[in-house]
């Protein structure tokens, strides 16, 4: 379908896609087989400008919004999730800068994100705190001019790969969610070091790390925001970063969504391409609207963020949820539709397939989302009968 | 240091089609690229300007649809570019071909001057060498690796059949290239933005001085009567040993084929 893109929105999208398949395609399968973190392919991404696309132009990025960023990172994921899991992370670790840091931050730090010379981590999840973000243990405290950081993070993507790191700590544990704050830490700070990498089912060639904190010592001027701050701080990046998430579901369900198409028709069962059978037919239909659905609302709560719009909670946690549980499901049916072959890692759908659960799972668990768009619902309602 | 690269448009196939009346490609239909080995001279041409400044210019010989290979080389990161274009030009072989380029480069004015080590449609990998010809400047053709250039001197190595040549050359200088050389960049988004406005520089006949006579049809003295591969079957052999025995064994050898 055509979604009235720009010409530049186009030119990022043909872009991508050229990166897509000719850098990532031919070495996907051996990075998900190796675990291996793909530097030339960050590389690259760097040289095309793709690292600079949601930075503004002031500190040498092209100044785009949510949708370019989308359309980018479904392209990638096209090609595979654990390449755009370490780029959309990226962006989910510059966010907090994005929107909250000081001019002085902004200076310091996105030249270096927009060229791709460093990349970003975001360290909110811990052992005790996932979809209960209050059970956060790592803490803050100013001592003179500086934060003492102390506590481990857990599961974080760009772990040890990213020179910059944006993390949540306790600088009051008495005033409950208002005693967190935002930190930017660079890597190599002493105290500071990273855990083991996580050996995952899936974007295998992401890094995930544990991030350990023992006395490390930042300036005050660290701080992201204010102090207390650290909740509205990660809540509002994480509404601005999930409708990238959605973007990751758009595209690795249309990138199964091809491979099945391509093997039924030419996959011959009782004398006839099995793409002539209805059982398969309805399948392919069944997952050609949803991708469909999907992508046009993630493009339109994108442009609903890039328009300016003050509270998109609701609208990015649906377009997080229906997209990645698309892509849950049209990744397995692609399988279901190759049968064998799909189940062999000589086609790349059941890498897809163990790619997509993260999906579901990371940025806020599916389930979370759906309390997020409830408690909307309720304030709505609330708000209506007043 | 002023680096001009020699790019041409092809049909985007391997399997060209020849019309067998005329002896001419056939294009219709078929999507053309930039030839895949003037890549890696656009890439060369960009990493001779990292290291030493300067200006890459790309530049082609072609109708005015070429100005999209023009583009795209812009998109990669090529300061400017220039399509030579003009009605005079039309059935040159390479010999005007050549002649017509080195004209223009004589115009724009060029230290080095990077080609692909030949086009995949024509093949000839004849136009590089005859353009340094017709500038009365060294080539040096097939370089795989380029290990130093500097004001006035450049160093490269050139692939050879077993292994390859260490050579040193004055400046200006032609060096046509070949895939080792490098992996040729993907586009910038920055590029191809300032691709999409960029001004085409056009230069006609008129304006690089070139003579009417060597020009298109009328100036290119071959004439194809048909096209094809040649049987590639040169015998070789390699004689190893201490100096003495090398020498020994080439007279005998040499002897043998009746040529002393």
């Amino acid at each position: 379908m055509d979604y009235l893109l720009t010409e530049e929105q186009i030119m990022i999208r043909d872009l991508a896609r050229q990166i897509a398949e000719e850098k990532i395609v031919p070495v996907r399968a051996e990075l998900d087989e190796t675990g291996t973190f793909p530097h030339d392919i960050m590389k690259t991404l760097a040289q095309s400008d793709l690292f600079g696309l949601f930075i503004p132009e002031e500190y040498g990025g092209l100044g785009k919004g949510c949708l370019e960023l989308a359309i980018a990172v479904e392209e990638l994921s096209r090609a595979c999730l654990g390449v755009s899991t370490t780029y959309a992370a990226n962006a989910l670790g510059t966010y907090p800068l994005l929107l909250f840091g000081s001019d002085e931050q902004k200076k310091r730090y996105l030249p270096d994100i927009a060229a791709g010379k460093k990349l970003v981590a975001f360290g909110l999840t811990e052992a005790n705190a996932g979809s209960d973000a209050g059970g956060i243990q790592t803490t803050a405290r100013l001592e003179g001019n500086e934060y003492v950081i102390n506590g481990t993070k857990q599961w974080i993507t760009n772990g040890g790969e990213a020179g910059i790191y944006t993390i949540i700590g306790i600088t009051d544990r008495s005033k409950g969610p208002r005693g967190a704050s935002a930190f930017v830490v660079e890597k190599g700070t002493p105290g500071f070091s990273f855990g083991k990498k996580e050996n995952k089912m899936g974007i295998r060639a992401s890094a995930t790390t544990e991030l350990i904190f023992d006395n490390c010592r930042v300036p005050k001027e660290n701080i992201i925001g204010k102090e207390g701050m650290g909740f509205v701080v990660a809540m509002k990046t994480l509404d601005n970063s999930r409708t990238g998430v959605g973007s990751q579901g758009v595209g690795v369900a249309q990138g199964a969504f091809e491979e099945a198409v391509k093997f039924a028709r030419q996959r011959v069962q009782f004398g006839h391409p099995v793409i002539t059978f209805q059982a398969v037919q309805h399948m392919l239909a069944d997952m050609g609207t949803s991708i469909e659905a999907a992508r046009a609302l993630v493009y339109a709560v994108s442009r609903f963020i890039d328009a300016g719009a003050k509270d998109v909670s609701k609208e990015s946690a649906m377009a997080k949820v229906f997209a990645t549980d698309v892509a849950m499901r049209v990744t397995t049916d692609a399988v279901q539709v190759m049968g064998g072959s799909g189940y062999m890692k000589e086609y790349p759908v059941e890498k897809m397939m163990r790619d997509a659960k993260i999906l579901q799972i990371y940025e806020g668990t599916n389930q979370i989302q759906r309390n997020v768009i409830g408690q909307a619902l309720i304030k709505e309602a609330a708000k209506a009968n007043k | 240091m002023k680096i001009v690269v020699c790019v041409k448009q092809v049909p985007d196939t391997a399997e060209v089609r020849i019309n067998p009346e005329t002896n001419t490609l056939i294009r219709d239909g078929v999507e053309s690229i930039i030839n895949p080995y003037d890549m890696h001279a656009i890439e060369a041409g960009l990493q001779i300007r990292e290291k030493t400044g300067g200006k890459v210019t790309v530049l082609t010989m072609g109708p005015p649809q070429a100005e999209n290979a023009l583009r795209e080389a812009i998109s990669m990161g090529v300061d400017d570019a220039v399509l030579l274009t003009d009605r005079s030009f039309a059935g040159s072989d390479t010999w005007a071909t050549a002649y017509a380029l080195s004209k223009a480069i004589e115009h724009l004015g060029a230290d080095v001057i990077l080609c692909g080590k030949q086009a995949i449609d024509g093949d000839t990998a004849q136009v590089g060498p005859e353009i340094a010809e017709f500038l009365d400047i060294p080539h040096i053709a097939y370089i795989r690796k380029i290990e130093d250039v500097k004001e006035g001197r450049i160093v490269v190595q050139r692939l050879m059949d077993e292994g390859y040549d260490l050579m040193e050359s004055s400046l200006p200088v032609l060096l046509t290239v070949v895939r080792e050389l490098n992996v040729p960049r993907m586009p910038s988004l920055k590029g191809k933005m300032a691709a999409k406005k960029a001004g085409i520089k056009k230069l006609t006949a008129a304006d690089i001085g070139a003579e009417e006579s060597k020009l298109g049809l009328r100036g290119s003295p071959t004439q194809v009567r048909n096209i094809f591969a040649p049987e590639a079957k040169r015998d070789r052999k390699i004689i190893d040993g201490t100096n003495e025995e090398i020498i020994d064994a080439l007279v005998k050898e040499l002897t043998g084929l009746k040529c002393l």
